[in-house]
């Protein structure tokens, strides 16, 4: 069988967010807040 | 127990009632594998960050609004989203206008202001000065055609008449002139391009 010289592809399997990326959405999760009003939803993003 | 060990359903119901660490723990469960995703989509790392980021907003929206049922798994309905947002991208991308610059049009030979920059300038400078002092280096009745053909852009016939010679005279000192100065670059090492 012909063996195969191309390089092999970088492993997309190994790759992270960056940790602001993670910090943010964190942050954005503690400060959104639904609050319920005569059975209306509102959001509102608490800094 | 330990909450690293409790199931995406498990976690996904205690963030909704209001457990912050739990959404923590899920995106370490399922970060790399999102991540990767995207990434393997749209190759570009700072397109996936954002990608990502919008992803998890969008999840975290729908969970607090109380929008999200359990009927699917958590990970193949996250990675839905971003497959969604992925092809927003796109489509976004698409309709922005794009130059190509691989076709005969450069774009640059239009933009460009056509002043040299102020290296350009300098060596621009250093070849013209040295052109004059090889010039000077020149025999009097050569150097007397050239810058009278060259500099006052007089025609054969005019320099003929006015250094009293015949026009093949003149044309041949103009050739030596030629001549000589080439000789002069090469035996110098003399560089004049720009």
């Amino acid at each position: 069988m012909a063996k195969i010289y191309s390089k092999k592809k970088s492993n997309f399997n190994k790759l992270n967010p960056k940790i602001e990326t993670i910090n943010f959405i964190l942050s954005y999760s503690k400060a959104f807040k639904v609050s319920v009003y005569k059975g209306l939803r509102f959001e509102t993003i608490i800094n | 127990m330990n909450p690293k060990s409790l199931s995406d359903a498990t976690l996904v119901s205690k963030y909704i009632n209001g457990d912050e660490p739990s959404l923590t723990i899920l995106i370490n469960r399922h970060q790399q594998r999102l991540y990767s995703f995207i990434y393997s989509k749209v190759y570009d790392r700072v397109v996936t960050d954002d990608v990502f980021q919008d992803t998890f907003i969008k999840v975290i929206k729908t969970l607090k609004l109380g929008k999200y049922n359990e009927e699917g798994k958590f990970l193949p309905w996250v990675m839905r989203i971003a497959h969604n947002l992925v092809i927003d991208y796109f489509r976004k991308n698409n309709r922005m206008p794009k130059f190509n610059n691989s076709g005969d049009f450069d774009i640059f030979s239009v933009l460009s202001d056509g002043a040299l920059n102020a290296e350009a300038e300098l060596i621009r400078s250093q070849i013209f000065s040295d052109v004059r002092n090889l010039v000077e280096e020149l025999p009097d009745d050569q150097r007397t055609v050239l810058k009278m053909r060259m500099y006052n852009e007089m025609s054969f016939k005019e320099i003929s008449e006015n250094t009293s010679v015949s026009i093949n005279t003149a044309l041949g000192r103009m050739r030596y002139a030629l001549i000589n100065l080439r000789k002069l670059i090469e035996e110098n090492n003399i560089i004049l391009t720009n």
